[in-house]
């Protein structure tokens, strides 16, 4: 016991104060800028493992970005990495980051569904669905629960059953094998539900897309209420979404 | 001779590996693995050529430091004498080999699928109707857990069958992250597309994966890498041994509720992760690792860094692990726990921790080293009792002998040169196995060119594959309520084994 309470002392505080503000330490890649320099475009394109890179104008599509940042050490000047890690939209479109844009991506409060704001503001319980995810944007969802991220502060958990959520997180970009489990669990999910696409294989397939073994109808079929970007998603990527998702007032 | 012998990363030509008649095939495999257990099967996998299928087996030599390559060349069609009742280690092998070209293998105990491939050979049998091991009888019930699974964690089927509160058996069924990754490696022609499949593999073992296929792909291409490469690598390897073992510890401190273990090994690894970061960009390293070059050179600032990061680390760890292993009310659930005793360890062909922990000696780095490694000379920490405390208490002395093979690194270590070598494509009808020591165990590569130097074929074993097995064997008369903790000792990988 005393042991314990040493431990507990050596500790110290280990939470993140504030993690709508904190810095990312190191060399975070987040959201990017593209600079109005003249480059061969075809040649950017080409860099690009995922085909993110779209031209006229040039553009980046944060939903099929790797963030390997091969792009910046081909074309320096024209594509930097910031490190903003506030890289969630709820409108697919938003995620595509044009030349000379160089604002914060912000939800549309137009395009979320009042229910969420009355429904979950102050509590949303998640069920994770990783539907032939890499297991590392489900490491990074299991950290932002951790002691130092606490997503648990604000009212937002993973659970384990659908009957007990809100909605569904889905990783990985959903393999035939998985497709009729993520359909049970979703359908096991009781009104008012959202759904969740976190990482950028489960939002576009990431560098599976184009693979025989994946199955992404049920996608079709449903409004996606949040798109995190990241390879994985970094926690406070997570966070700052989802927290933007349920505290926006229309 | 009835095979060759090659290194590890040792490119050979395609022709040079001895095609036998299947019968000869096997009993020189059986052989091998029934003579010593210095010997082990590190690959065994079947590809279609020519309208047949060529099957190639890799049997290690843990003693001699090189793998015995030998082939086959049979059809779809054909009904083959299974080697696995010769030697248990190659049924998972064997069950693949069946699964993807309908092979028939006589005598297999076991010709159940692995992973529901979208290109397997009989597309009738699908996911959901997996045929189950059964016993009748009134006394006994079945539990069935998954595919997904109360955490986040990823998917596949877990079947019980139990005798009140105790497991009789355990029959894990997986297939559902099957992404067709292999397949991929074929499609995408560019380099870069397959370095981020690799990382994708498995996103636990992001470094371990990427450095078993950038020394694939430079072996294909005549390329040996520079020393300061090679010494990333091995940095890379153990930093990730040491983020995830820590990782793991917490996950097991969760399981039997002790919550502080969980927090503060929690909170322990997020800085070892951070350091990823800091060096690429990357918390799980993506990015870091890619064939013939680097984006992110060692610098000094990094080492300084990374000596602040693990001073900081080690009396926080070291405080927190004696706890945990002085505790008896941890200790009474760790012990006796989920035990997978040698002798079995052996038959079923575990390997990296799993192996170790029940002291069979398995570990790359000491029986091919590769690259960095064969400057190290790193002995590999055996357990002896094989159960959830022997796997426990492995982590604790492997993050401790990591932290100490990074520290006599840094003491001195290569720079890149400002000029170095530039790397060409693969050449034409080559075959390499790329074996590397990954946290979990013996990671696999093996790749083929074709006569224009395209691959022809890529294939992936994590060692997931063969310790699955091992799970399932350890739970047999634990309470049913003991089955997470003994999951969490072993952390296998599902998309490692789904591909």
């Amino acid at each position: 016991m005393i042991n314990n309470l040493k431990i507990l002392y050596h500790q110290g505080k280990q939470y993140i104060p504030d993690v709508t503000t904190v810095d990312v330490p190191g060399i975070f890649r987040g959201r990017p800028i593209i600079s109005k320099t003249v480059v061969d475009e075809n040649k950017l394109i080409n860099v690009c493992p995922t085909g993110a890179i779209g031209a006229n104008p040039v553009s980046i599509d944060l939903g099929k970005c790797t963030f390997c940042g091969e792009c910046t050490f081909a074309f320096p000047e024209k594509i930097s990495f910031t490190k903003d890690y506030k890289i969630s939209a709820n409108s697919r479109t938003d995620l595509i980051i044009k030349e000379g844009e160089e604002s914060q991506i912000l939800l549309n409060p137009e395009q979320i569904r009042t229910e969420i704001y009355n429904f979950f503001s102050g509590s949303l319980k998640l069920r994770q669905v990783s539907a032939g995810g890499d297991n590392s944007c489900e490491w990074e969802l299991n950290a932002a629960g951790n002691v130092n991220f606490d997503m648990g502060r604000f009212g937002i958990e993973f659970v384990a059953s659908p009957r007990h959520a809100d909605g569904i997180v889905i990783t990985g970009p959903i393999s035939e094998n998985m497709a009729e489990p993520l359909q049970i669990c979703y359908d096991a999910v009781p009104d008012p539900k959202i759904i969740i696409l976190a990482g950028t294989d489960a939002i576009s397939g990431g560098i599976f897309d184009g693979s025989q073994a994946l199955n992404r109808e049920f996608l079709k079929k449903y409004h996606i209420d949040l798109y995190v970007s990241g390879n994985p998603v970094h926690p406070l990527t997570f966070i700052n979404g989802v927290l933007s998702l349920i505290r926006t007032k229309k | 001779m009835n095979y060759i012998e090659v290194n590890n990363n040792q490119r050979i030509s395609v022709f040079s590996i001895p095609v036998l008649e299947y019968d000869i095939f096997a009993d020189v495999i059986a052989n091998f693995l029934t003579k010593d257990i210095k010997y082990h099967c590190v690959n065994y996998f079947g590809f279609p050529e020519k309208g047949n299928v060529k099957l190639i087996c890799c049997i290690a030599d843990d003693s001699k430091h090189s793998i015995n390559v030998l082939s086959s060349i049979v059809n779809s069609n054909d009904k083959l004498q299974s080697i696995t009742t010769k030697h248990f280690a190659l049924h998972i092998f064997e069950r693949e080999i069946h699964e993807n070209f309908g092979i028939d293998f006589i005598g297999h105990p076991w010709q159940k699928p692995v992973r529901y491939p979208f290109n397997r050979a009989d597309k009738n049998n699908i996911i959901a109707n997996y045929p189950f091991y059964k016993i009748e009888s009134e006394e006994l019930h079945e539990v069935g857990v998954g595919p997904i699974h109360a955490g986040v964690i990823e998917p596949g089927h877990f079947r019980f069958i139990c005798n009140g509160e105790q497991i009789l058996h355990l029959e894990i069924q997986l297939g559902y992250q099957h992404r067709g990754i292999e397949q991929l490696f074929l499609e995408k022609k560019n380099l870069l597309q397959r370095t981020t499949l690799a990382e994708n593999i498995a996103g636990d073992t992001v470094v371990g994966h990427t450095v078993a296929f950038a020394q694939a792909w430079e072996s294909l291409c005549d390329f040996k890498p520079s020393e300061a490469l090679q010494f990333e690598r091995v940095l890379a390897l153990e930093h990730e041994r040491i983020a995830i073992h820590t990782g793991d510890l917490s996950a097991i401190c969760t399981d039997i509720a002790y919550q502080l273990g969980s927090s503060v090994f929690g909170r322990l690894r997020t800085p070892i992760i951070n350091y990823f970061q800091q060096w690429c960009g990357n918390r799980l390293a993506k990015s870091l690792i890619r064939a013939g070059k680097t984006n992110f050179p060692f610098s000094e600032q990094l080492a300084e860094k990374w000596f602040e990061v693990i001073n900081a680390y080690k009396p926080d760890f070291k405080e927190m692990s004696s706890e945990i292993f002085d505790m008896p009310s941890v200790l009474a659930r760790l012990e006796k726990t989920g035990t997978v005793s040698t002798e079995t360890a052996t038959s079923i062909g575990t390997v990296g921790m799993t192996a170790r922990a029940s002291n069979l000696n398995r570990d790359i780095r000491f029986s091919h080293p590769a690259g960095f490694y064969q400057k190290l000379n790193y002995q590999p920490i055996l357990g002896k009792t094989g159960d959830v405390h022997a796997r426990a208490k492995l982590r604790m002395g492997e993050i401790n002998a990591s932290i100490e093979l990074i520290t006599k690194m840094l003491d001195k270590f290569p720079k890149h040169d400002i000029k170095e070598n530039v790397m060409e494509s693969p050449l034409a009808d080559s075959f390499v196995v790329s074996l590397v020591e990954g946290w979990r165990g013996e990671i696999c590569h093996c790749a083929i060119t074709d006569e224009n130097g395209e691959l022809k074929m890529y294939k992936i074993k994590d060692p997931s594959l063969h310790n699955w097995l091992a799970l399932a064997l350890s739970v047999r008369n634990n309470e049913i309520s003991d089955f997470p903790i003994c999951n969490k000792s072993f952390n296998l990988s599902y998309c490692g084994n789904d591909l």
